[in-house]
Parts: structure tokens; C-alpha cells; sequence
């Protein structure tokens, strides 16, 4: 199970036991947020450094959220992508973090494959907080659980992913999870924005976006981002609007209590028009909020395996004692 | 009279000739002496000849690659001219022909000289210098090209970049054509490439890598084949690795167009699939692709679409290749592996006999080069290899003399180890695992 992972490195890696393992840890860890004193000493004297090479406000808030709700010790570091991969090799940054005996790294990189580079080489366990264009395994999970909520189950759903699915970790890691936990994924989106071979992922291709939204329980609306991915691949954003924006008009389409989802920052107007945005269906911020308790299982999880100590074989993830003795976590409902 | 060296019961494999059977190989002066009772007398009863017992093992001509980077001038952290040579004796090399994509590029005639001088000097194995189709690879203005191939150029090539510009292309296949020289076209469309990193299929969707298409690769092919039909110059295809190009350049051969080709090992071994957990080492460009495609370049092999078997061998220092995927530069190492990857690849499924895969592997590169040699016949040069087609070892980067250790067959246990490497009748790498194993 996940407990006995060193690493979260995409949902591709994970079975789907382990995949509703986290999902359950998660309900657990939302139960807290709501508390008057949202925090527990789970992973206290524990150390998490949060390493984001490329820019970030939500992700990297979640996390230092999510590590502080357990009472981590936290440090962070941000750079832009190229000025360090210049001057130093990722192979140093890790050797650094090992010698600052540092427990678990969460790292966003722009190159896809760069955490499971630092796994290779680091003892501490390692986080996926979005790698290039690969997978961002931790959105992922938070969209699922929020599916989850909202539908009371994933398998059966029909999910819609409609956008530059080429370009996106987070419809990659959407479409592990969701097929793996027995989903029926249709994706949307300009030819240029549909990877090669993709329906091997075992997802459905539909000619358009209303033909993709047609019935669907949960519509998840991609960030297209133009401006950085040259025109070539699309003429304009108000093209763009015009043919794969979602509308209240094309959502009709959908189920009628359809669950509306978009993992931010939104272009309103461009992908999703504004009173989508704030609609009924919308549950966009609940998603910002579930990222946290997704977070904060995926750390203590993987923290459990680390723990001084114990072992994830001997005590299981949720019933492990924390060294220190002190009660952990309120118990599982 | 020096002492004759005899190579004795060795199986002589002489493909262009035709020869396959066991005698002793007599080599006096620096030259082939003959095979067996057809070494003169006076070499034979040489008083004390120097005799090697390889029996067992196969003797062959010297094994030539027409593409490798040996990185010298300018890169010398990468690979010398002294060790990327040493690394082709160890490979059964005697002779390699080096790309011009140095700092700065083999442009001038001072820059092939250099390459000449010091491979003379590091005395392993005979180097061919590739000269750049244009100044500074720039694709913009032609290199003297009379004067480069007069110094010693073998071939025009701006490897490691396409020649982009299709009148650039056509000028040069026009100005080469009557120097017997091919232009060595590194086929890649530089806009369907973009920045891509790995072939685009199941696995770059998966990964997240950005693809590089197949088609990036052969509709330089199909342009070239074209321009090779305009002005009746030669075009060689570089490191061929998509299914389309083979078929189009079979295609052009059947209509007589001068087109040759070449691949390395890797494309006929492994594929994109290889990338899988973002191993730099499986990095090069063009890049491993489809099954599909591997077995159309194994039925190119097979069939003769694809004259030579190379490796274009392309060291880079642990610091640049030891990173993530993306950082990684393009390229791998295979002097040292290329002959154990290749039987591999196509004798032991049968796809080819020993005797075929040494042609593409001897004669046929130096035809491509419009060069003599590649054979065992009395009184030519005695460049020979002795390899053992049945031993199995286990490929060790960190024992490389090559500089570059960046090889994905790190750890594989291979068949066919080189023994022997004689160069001009002196002997540039002897193995220590020498005594051919008992069959």
C-alpha cells in the first residue's frame, strides 16, 4: 500500500486500493480542517522542504498548509526553472537536501520525469507537486475526491476533460486516477492539443465539446495557457472561447446536477465563461480546500513509511503511533 | 625481414571476397601476407614468426564505423581524438570516420589537418574527417569544398544539425558530385522537431515528454531523394531510425537515385519504451522509436536499404548526461558495444549471417566513402579484427577507455567480444580475455 511507498510520483504508479486508501485518509484529514484548531501533530519533527522550480501560488500554499496542519517543520524554496538548472545540476540540489537531513521533498519542476530523478537519488521520500507536462498527482487526487463527494462514487462516472490535454499534468494524472477506479473519461480539445496514441490511456476522443459534455456527471475545464505555447498550436484565445469554452448554454448538455471543476487560475471568459465560473455546479473552491486534506494524507502517508522508528509493514498508515505518543489523528469514521 | 605476425585457425571470414573458412592468417610488413598456403614462402618459413592461436574465433577486416563524434577540437572533456580512437580498437575498430560538429567545426582546412595529424599521432585507429557542408554549420554558406576533400575530407556532413536550406542542399550535392563524395545528410526537420526530446507515440503522451514525429525525420529523407535526383549527387542518410525513410529510400535506390544509409545499434534493439523512467542514457537524437519502426530498420539491414551499420557514438561528460530527461543532451556512446549490440540485433535471430553483418560492418562503409580496403586480399593494408562470436561478457561503462560512459547497455551481457585489433599489422588492443572459448 501506499504507506510502504517511498514516493508520489504520478497516479500511473499507483493501484486503485491505494489510490482510495489516500482518498479515505483524505475525508479523515478534511474532518480536521474544520475544527477550531485545524491541526494535528502527526509529522511534528519531521522536516519538509518544498522545492518549486517553476512558479506556483496555490500548489505551494496548499502544501505549506497542509504540512503545517501536521505540525511539520517546513522550508521552502523558489526559483524559476532555468537559472538553476544552469548553475546547478538537479544531482547537487538533491545531495544538498540529504545532507540537511530533510524528510520529505516536494518538488514542482518544468521538466517532466525530475522527481522521479531526485527519488532515484535521495533516501527522502518525493513528492510530485507537477512535473513539466507529465502528471501533478496530488491535483489529481484532490479532483477525484472532490468527485467523490459530490457523486458518492467514480465508478460509473462520466467525466468530461475538455482543453490542452497535451500540455497538461493534470489531465494525465485525472485520467490514471479515473480509469484505474472504474470512470468513463471523454476528452475534448483542439486536435493540436491531443497527444499522440492517447486513447490507449483508455479514454474516449469526442469530435467535440458538446459531444463530450453530452450526459456527463463531471465536467473538468483545463487552464489553456496560449500565450506560452505559440500560437501555432491554436489561433486565439477568443477562437478558443468561441469553440471549446464551457457555457451554461453547452453544459445543458450535461446531467443536470453536473458537478463543474477547473484546477485553477482560471481564465474566465476564455475556457469557462464567468457565471459558469459561479454557478451552481461550480465547485471550484471546494476543490482548494479538499487540495489541502489531500495533502496533508498523501504527506502523513508517506511520512508513516518514514517515521523513525516503525515500519509501514508492522503499523499500518492509519493506526501508526507517532513516536513522540501523542494521539495523531481524531479515528477513522 | 620483421617478424610476421600469423593469426592461426582462426575462421577468415572475407565477405566482399566471399571467403568464409578456417586458415591461418599471415600478415608481414605492416601488409596481408595471404591466407594460409597462399602466404609466400619466404613469410611462412619466417624463422621466428610471431604466432597467435585464435582458434575459435572470427578474423575479419579491420570493422570501420563511418559516424562517430570524437568532440576534438574543443570539447576535450568529452572525448579526445586519443581515447575515442582507443575506444574503436577496443570495439574492433580500424577505422571510424568523425563528424565535423566540433568547437569550432571541421570548416577549414587547418581543422582536418589537425584531426589527421592527431589521429597519426594517437596511432589506434585510421581516422576519416568528415568536412561541414557549410561555414560554421551554419547552413548558410558553403565550405571550400575542393580544398577540404584535398586535405582529406572524406564526406560532407553538418551532423548533429540538418542541412535545412534545400538550395544549400541541392548546391552541394552539385559541387560534390564530381568528387565522389557523399553529402552525409543528418535528415531532421528542425520546425517538426521543435524541442522535442523523445520519439512522439503512447510513450511521450505517457511520460509527458515532448515527441519529436517520425515524419520529422523522413520528409527530409523524401526531399533529399529528390534533390539527389536533381543533380545526380550522393546523398547519404544519417543514422536512420523511422520505418517511412527506409521505405523511401528503397524506394529511391529502385529508381536509381545515389541515396545510402546508414542506423546504429540502438534503433534496432531497443525502443521508445526504453525512456521509460526518464533514464537520460536512453537520450539521442534522432531518438528511439516505435517497434514498428525497429523492425522495418532491421528489414532495411536485411535487404541493403541500409548499407552501413555505424554507431554514431557521441560521448557527453557524467556532469551533462547525469541529469533530468529534459536537461540531458541528445546522444549515447557505442564504439565499444556496437559489434556485441549488432549480432545481437541480427545474427543471433538470423536476420543475418556473420559474413553479411561483416560486410555492412567493413566494406560497405568504406564504398559509401568511395574508399579502397575492407578486405583480406594480399598486399593491402593489414588492418584486421579477431573477435569471438560466442563469448559472452557483460558490457562495463566504467571500463570504457572511451571518455563518454553514457550507454544504456550498462550491465548487458553481450555475445561476441573483440580479441584482436591489428592496425597496418600492428596489433592497437589485445584483450584480456584472449583465449578464444572451447566450442
Amino acid at each position: 500500500m501506499i504507506g510502504q511507498r517511498k514516493d508520489l510520483l504520478g497516479l500511473e504508479d499507483l493501484m486503485a486500493e491505494e489510490i482510495v486508501s489516500i482518498l479515505d485518509t483524505a475525508r479523515t484529514f478534511r474532518d480536521v480542517l474544520d475544527r477550531p484548531i485545524p491541526k494535528v501533530p502527526s509529522l511534528r519533527g519531521l522536516t519538509a522542504a518544498n522545492l518549486f522550480f517553476e512558479a506556483s501560488t496555490r500548489t505551494r500554499l496548499s502544501f505549506e498548509l497542509a504540512e503545517k496542519r501536521l505540525s511539520a517543520d517546513t522550508v521552502h524554496f523558489q526559483t524559476t526553472g532555468s537559472s538553476v538548472s544552469k548553475g546547478e545540476t538537479l544531482k547537487d540540489t538533491a545531495r544538498n537536501i540529504e545532507a540537511m537531513g530533510i524528510h520529505l521533498v516536494v518538488i514542482r519542476h518544468t521538466a517532466p520525469g525530475a522527481p522521479h530523478y531526485l527519488a532515484r537519488n535521495l533516501d527522502a521520500g518525493v513528492i510530485n507537486a507537477g512535473d513539466g507536462t507529465h502528471e501533478h498527482p496530488t491535483q489529481g487526487l484532490l479532483d477525484i475526491y472532490t468527485m467523490r463527494e459530490r457523486r458518492g462514487r467514480i465508478a460509473g462516472l462520466r467525466v468530461a476533460i475538455i482543453g490542452d490535454v497535451t500540455h497538461s499534468r493534470v489531465a494525465r494524472s485525472n485520467i490514471w486516477g479515473l480509469t484505474k477506479l472504474g470512470a468513463s473519461v471523454t476528452i475534448a480539445g483542439p486536435p493540436t492539443m491531443i497527444p499522440a496514441e492517447v486513447e490507449r490511456f483508455g479514454v474516449a476522443v469526442a469530435k467535440s465539446v458538446d459531444e463530450a459534455i453530452e450526459g456527463a456527471d463531471v465536467v473538468n475545464i483545463l487552464r489553456i495557457q496560449l500565450e506560452r505555447q505559440r500560437t501555432i498550436l491554436y489561433p486565439s484565445l477568443r477562437e478558443y472561447a468561441r469553440v471549446y469554452g464551457i457555457t451554461s448554454e453547452r453544459l445543458k448538455r450535461a446531467k443536470p446536477d453536473v458537478t463543474v471543476m477547473h484546477p485553477g487560475p482560471m481564465n474566465r471568459g476564455v475556457e469557462i465563461a464567468q457565471d459558469v465560473a459561479d454557478g451552481e455546479h461550480s465547485v471550484i473552491l471546494e476543490q482548494v480546500t479538499n487540495g489541502i486534506a489531500v495533502r496533508m494524507a498523501v504527506l502523513y502517508l508517506l511520512a508513516g513509511h518514514k517515521a523513525p522508528g516503525e515500519t509501514a509493514a508492522e503499523t499500518p498508515a492509519m493506526e501508526a503511533k507517532p513516536t513522540h505518543g501523542e494521539p495523531s489523528l481524531p479515528p477513522r469514521r | 625481414m620483421a617478424s610476421p605476425l600469423c593469426l592461426r585457425g582462426g575462421r577468415i571470414i572475407d565477405a566482399a571476397r566471399g571467403i568464409d573458412r578456417v586458415q591461418d592468417l599471415w600478415i608481414a610488413g605492416g601488409r596481408i601476407a595471404g591466407l594460409g598456403e597462399d602466404a609466400p614462402a619466404e613469410v611462412r618459413s619466417h624463422p621466428r614468426p610471431e604466432v597467435i592461436p585464435v582458434a575459435g574465433a572470427v578474423i575479419c577486416p579491420g570493422l570501420v564505423d563511418m559516424h562517430v563524434h570524437l568532440r576534438e577540437p574543443g570539447q576535450e572533456d568529452r572525448e579526445t581524438i586519443e581515447t575515442g580512437t582507443f575506444a574503436a580498437a577496443r570495439g574492433g575498430f580500424t577505422t571510424v570516420a568523425c563528424m565535423p560538429n566540433t568547437v569550432p567545426p571541421l570548416d577549414e582546412r587547418s581543422r582536418i589537418e589537425y584531426v589527421i595529424r592527431g589521429a597519426r599521432e594517437a596511432g589506434h585507429a585510421r581516422v576519416l574527417p568528415v568536412a561541414a557542408v557549410t561555414r560554421g554549420q551554419l547552413g548558410e554558406a558553403l565550405t571550400e569544398i575542393e580544398e577540404l576533400a584535398e586535405a582529406g575530407a572524406v564526406a560532407f556532413s553538418d551532423d548533429g544539425k540538418p542541412v535545412h536550406n534545400a538550395e544549400v542542399m541541392r548546391r552541394a550535392l552539385e559541387l560534390t558530385r564530381g568528387l565522389g563524395v557523399p553529402v552525409i545528410q543528418h535528415a531532421e526537420d528542425r520546425d517538426l522537431k521543435g524541442d522535442g526530446v523523445m520519439h512522439e507515440g503512447w510513450a511521450s503522451t505517457r511520460l509527458g515528454l515532448k515527441g519529436i514525429p517520425a515524419a520529422a525525420e523522413s520528409v527530409v529523407v523524401a526531399r533529399d531523394a529528390l534533390l539527389a535526383e536533381l543533380t545526380g549527387g550522393h546523398v547519404h542518410v544519417a543514422h536512420v531510425s523511422a520505418a517511412r525513410s527506409v521505405e523511401i529510400i528503397r524506394r529511391a535506390k529502385s529508381r536509381g537515385i545515389r541515396m545510402t544509409a546508414e542506423t546504429a545499434p540502438h534503433y534496432l534493439v531497443l525502443t521508445d519504451e526504453a525512456v521509460e523512467g526518464y533514464d537520460s542514457r536512453t537520450k539521442m537524437n534522432p531518438p528511439l522509436r516505435g517497434t514498428k519502426d525497429r523492425e522495418a530498420l532491421i528489414e532495411g539491414v536485411v535487404d541493403g536499404t541500409i548499407d552501413c551499420l555505424a554507431t554514431d557514438h557521441a560521448p557527453h561528460t557524467e556532469i551533462d548526461k547525469d541529469n533530468d530527461f529534459e536537461s540531458a543532451p541528445f546522444g549515447i556512446v557505442g564504439l565499444e558495444t556496437a559489434l556485441g549490440v549488432y549480432l545481437k540485433a541480427l545474427v543471433e535471430p538470423k536476420h543475418l549471417s556473420l559474413s553479411e553483418l561483416l560486410l555492412r560492418l567493413t566494406v560497405n562503409p568504406l564504398r559509401v566513402l568511395g574508399r579502397p580496403g575492407g578486405t583480406l586480399e594480399a598486399g593491402t593494408e593489414a588492418d584486421v579484427t579477431v573477435f569471438d562470436p560466442a563469448r559472452r561478457w557483460t558490457v562495463r561503462a566504467s571500463e570504457f577507455a572511451s571518455k563518454g560512459r553514457n550507454t544504456p547497455f550498462d550491465g548487458w551481457e553481450l555475445r561476441g567480444r573483440v580479441l584482436l585489433t591489428v592496425l597496418a599489422g600492428r596489433i592497437t588492443f589485445r584483450s584480456e580475455a584472449f583465449e578464444p572459448s572451447v566450442r
